[in-house]
C-alpha cells in the first residue's frame, strides 16, 4: 500500500492560505472583531442592572412571569459572582457567531431545499463540519486568524451552521405540497411562493433551527476560551488548569445559566403555532446533544 | 364559436424508477414507464360544467393537472382559449395560471398564516392588486359564499364545508373564466356535500364559468355535470351525458358505477317513455275504439287531435256508457282524469303520478303534444333493473 497522507496535503493548504491570503483573513477578521466590539459595548455600556431590568422584561414578553423572574435571579446571581463582564463576553460572542451562522446557514437551507443537487452536496459538508472533532479545525483557525477572540467565532460559526442548514431545509421540504402546488396554480413566481408561502410555513422549524444554532454555539464556549476568547470559558479554564473547583463551577454556572435562558427565549418565538419540537430534532441525523458544555 | 378547452392527445408517462433503467442497461426486460394519461382527447365549452370521473389511479388528477400545467404532458396538444397552452414560457403560463385558469383543491390548501380574507385574496396579491382593492373584491368573493362575516378568521377555525368555500372564494376572486376543481367536495361528509353542490350549482348559473370538475362519485357527476367523462387506467372510456351514460354505460366497468346510482334522481321521463301501445284520433267511433282496446288488453285510451295533440282520455267503462247512450264521437267522452309530465322530469318527481288512471302517464312537450307513455312497469322495472339500460 503507498503511503499517502493527506493531512500533509491539508497542511500545505493552510500554510499557503497563510502566505497568499493573509489579507483576505485579517479582513475577516478585522470585520469579526469589530462586530464583537459593538456588540460588547452595548452589552457592558449601561449599568449591569439596566441589562437586567431589559433581559427581565425580554423574558416576561416571551413566556410570563416565571421566566422573568428566573432571568431576573439568574443575572443577579451572575452578577454577584462578579462574572458579569466574562459573562457579557461570552453573549457577544455567541450572538456573533450565530448570527452569521443564520445569516448564512438559513440561504443555504433555502438553496438545498430548492434544489436536490445542492442538498447532496451540503449535506456531507454539515456531516463533515457537525463530527470533525472541535480541535482540528481550531488550530488551523488559529493559524489563520491568530489568537483571540476571532478564531473562536470562526470555530463556533462551523461547529453550529448545521442544524441552521438542516432545520430550514427540513421546514420547507415539509410544507404542504398541496399549498405549494395551490400557489403555484395561481401564478405565483418561484419568489412569491418562496416568501408568502414556503417560508412563512417553515417559521417554526427555521426557529427550533435558530434555537439549536444558539445551543450549538454556547457549547463552545470553554473552547472558545483555551484559544483565548475570554469569557466564561476563560474562567472554567482558569478553574481547570489551577484545580480551582469554586472557580470552575461559578464559570461553568453561568454557561449553565446563559443556555437556559437563551433556549427559552428563543423557542418561545414561533409561539402561536408552535410545532412540537421533538419532531423536528428528531429529524436531525448526527445531531450532538445541544448540552451546555463544561460545569 | 371554438371551445373554451380543447385537449387532444394528452398523455402523461412517468419515467420509470432508477433501479428499472438500471435494469433496462442491461437489456432486461422492464416496463416502458408509467402511462398516467393516455391519449385523452375532449372539448370543453364555454359555461360548461364538465366532469372527469374516475377510481383513484384512473388518472383523472393527473389530466386535470394538466389542464394548467401543473404537470407537463408528455405529448398532445391543449388550448385554452385559443392560446395554445403547451408552447407558453414560464411567464405566460404563470399570467395564464392567474388571471385564465384558477383551481381548488380537495384538501383546501389554504394558508394557515393568512386569514380568510388574505387567502381569497392571494391569486390578486400574486397579481400585484394594491392591498386594499384586492381585500375589497375578497370581500365581494367571500359574500358571494355566503361567508362574508368569517373574513378576519383563520381558515383552521372554520368547518371544512366552509374552509371550502374560502377556497372556491380564492377561485373567483380573481374572475378567472376557468376553474379546476379537484374532487373539492369529497373530503366534506355527506349533507355538507350536498350543500356545496348546491352552492356550485347556483354560483354557476349566475356565473357561467367553464369548469372542469374531477370527482369518483357517480352520483356528486350526475347531478353535476353537463357531461361526464369516464376514466379508467388513463384512458376514456365513455364521454356523455348522466343520462346517456346510464341508459348505456359503455362497458362492464361503468355499467358497475352506474348499479350504484339513484336512477330515480337522473334519469328522465324521456329516457323510458315509450309509443303509446293504442291511441283514439277525434271522430272515430267509440265502438271501434273499444274494439281495439278489448284486442290490446287496455282498460283505457288517450284520445288525440290531428296534429297529435292530447285531447283527454276515456276509460273502457265510459266508452262503453256512450256506447249505451248512442254517442257517435270519442272526444266528446273523453276526460280530464290523466297526469302528463314533460320529458325532462326525473323520475323522483313522475313516481307519484304514475299508476294511478285508466291510462298510462302521458308525455308530452309545451305544446301538449303526446310524445309517449310511461306504464307502471316500466318504471318499476327501471329502477329494480340496475344494471341493464331498461329502454335505450
Amino acid at each position: 500500500m503507498p503511503e499517502f497522507h493527506i493531512g500533509d496535503v491539508v497542511a500545505a493548504i493552510i500554510t499557503w492560505l497563510q502566505d497568499n491570503m493573509s489579507g483576505f483573513f485579517d479582513g475577516i477578521a478585522a470585520v469579526m472583531q469589530t462586530l464583537i466590539d459593538v456588540v460588547l459595548a452595548a452589552l457592558t455600556a449601561p449599568h449591569p442592572f439596566v441589562i437586567v431590568a431589559l433581559a427581565a422584561a425580554l423574558a416576561f414578553w416571551a413566556r410570563g412571569i416565571g421566566f422573568a423572574v428566573f432571568s431576573l435571579l439568574g443575572l443577579l446571581l451572575v452578577d454577584s459572582m462578579q462574572l458579569w463582564g466574562q459573562t457579557m463576553e461570552t453573549l457577544a460572542i455567541v450572538l456573533v457567531a450565530s448570527i452569521v451562522a443564520v445569516l448564512v446557514g438559513v440561504p443555504a437551507g433555502i438553496w438545498a431545499a430548492r434544489s436536490s443537487r445542492a442538498s447532496t452536496v451540503i449535506r456531507p459538508v454539515l456531516d463533515f463540519m457537525q463530527t470533525l472533532p472541535v480541535f482540528v479545525y481550531l488550530i488551523p483557525a488559529v493559524f489563520l486568524f491568530g489568537i483571540g477572540v476571532v478564531p473562536a467565532v470562526v470555530a463556533t460559526f462551523i461547529f453550529a451552521i448545521p442544524p441552521g442548514v438542516r432545520l430550514t431545509e427540513l421546514g420547507l421540504r415539509q410544507v404542504d405540497p398541496e399549498m405549494v402546488e395551490a400557489s403555484i396554480a395561481f401564478g405565483a413566481k418561484p419568489w412569491q411562493l418562496l416568501r408568502q408561502v414556503q417560508l412563512p410555513l417553515a417559521v417554526p422549524s427555521i426557529m427550533a433551527g435558530i434555537n439549536q444554532v444558539i445551543m450549538m454555539a454556547l457549547s463552545m464556549v470553554v473552547i472558545a476560551g483555551m484559544v483565548g476568547a475570554g469569557g466564561l470559558g476563560a474562567v472554567v479554564v482558569q478553574g481547570i488548569s489551577r484545580l480551582d473547583i469554586g472557580v470552575g463551577f461559578e464559570g461553568g454556572l453561568g454557561v449553565v445559566f446563559l443556555a437556559i435562558f437563551l433556549d427559552r427565549l428563543t423557542s418561545a418565538f414561533p409561539r402561536p403555532r408552535r410545532r412540537p419540537r421533538t419532531e423536528a430534532i428528531e429529524a436531525l441525523e448526527p445531531e450532538a446533544e445541544p448540552a451546555p458544555a463544561a460545569a | 364559436m371554438a371551445p373554451m378547452i380543447e385537449a387532444r392527445g394528452l398523455t402523461k408517462r412517468y419515467e420509470p424508477a432508477r433501479s428499472e433503467r438500471r435494469l433496462a442497461r442491461r437489456g432486461e426486460p422492464t416496463s416502458e414507464g408509467t402511462l398516467a394519461v393516455d391519449d385523452v382527447s375532449f372539448t370543453v365549452e364555454e359555461g360548461e360544467l364538465f366532469v372527469i370521473m374516475g377510481l383513484s389511479g384512473s388518472g383523472k388528477s393527473t389530466l386535470l393537472r394538466m389542464l394548467n400545467r401543473l404537470v407537463d404532458p408528455t405529448s398532445g396538444s391543449l388550448q385554452i382559449g385559443g392560446q395554445d397552452l403547451l408552447s407558453m414560457d414560464d411567464g405566460q403560463l404563470r399570467d395564464v395560471r392567474n388571471s385564465t385558469i384558477n383551481m381548488v383543491f380537495q384538501h383546501f390548501a389554504l394558508f394557515p398564516h393568512r386569514t380568510v380574507r388574505e387567502n381569497a385574496a392571494y391569486g390578486l396579491q400574486v397579481r400585484g392588486v394594491p392591498e386594499k382593492e384586492r381585500l375589497e373584491r375578497a370581500q365581494t368573493a367571500l359574500d358571494t359564499v355566503g361567508l362574508g362575516q368569517w373574513g378576519h378568521v383563520r381558515p383552521q377555525e372554520l368547518s371544512g364545508g366552509m374552509r371550502q368555500r374560502v377556497g372556491l372564494a380564492r377561485a373567483l376572486a380573481t374572475d378567472a373564466p376557468v376553474l379546476l376543481m379537484d374532487e373539492p367536495f369529497s373530503a366534506l361528509d355527506p349533507l355538507i356535500r350536498r350543500d356545496m353542490q348546491d352552492l356550485l350549482l347556483g354560483l354557476q348559473a349566475e356565473m357561467r364559468k367553464t369548469i372542469v370538475f374531477v370527482t369518483h362519485d357517480l352520483n356528486e357527476a350526475m347531478r353535476l355535470g353537463h357531461r361526464i367523462m369516464v376514466m379508467r387506467d388513463g384512458r376514456v372510456v365513455q364521454l356523455a351525458s348522466g343520462a346517456e351514460i346510464l341508459a348505456a354505460p359503455a362497458d362492464d366497468y361503468v355499467a358497475n358505477f352506474v348499479s350504484d346510482v339513484d336512477r330515480s334522481r337522473v334519469v328522465t321521463a324521456e329516457h323510458i317513455m315509450r309509443p303509446p301501445i293504442i291511441t283514439a284520433r277525434t271522430g272515430e267511433d267509440p265502438r271501434s275504439v273499444l274494439d281495439r282496446m278489448g284486442n290490446a288488453e287496455a282498460i283505457g285510451v288517450y284520445v288525440l287531435d290531428e296534429a297529435g295533440k292530447l285531447i283527454g282520455a276515456v276509460g273502457d267503462q265510459d266508452l262503453a256508457d256512450g256506447i249505451e247512450a248512442g254517442c257517435p264521437r270519442i272526444e266528446s267522452l273523453a276526460s280530464g282524469t290523466f297526469a302528463t309530465t314533460s320529458p325532462e322530469a326525473r323520475l323522483i318527481e313522475v313516481m307519484p303520478l304514475v299508476g294511478r288512471h285508466c291510462v298510462p302517464l302521458a308525455v308530452t312537450d309545451d305544446d301538449g303534444k303526446l310524445l309517449g307513455v310511461i306504464p307502471r312497469a316500466s318504471l318499476l322495472n327501471t329502477l329494480a333493473d340496475q344494471r341493464r339500460p331498461a329502454h335505450a
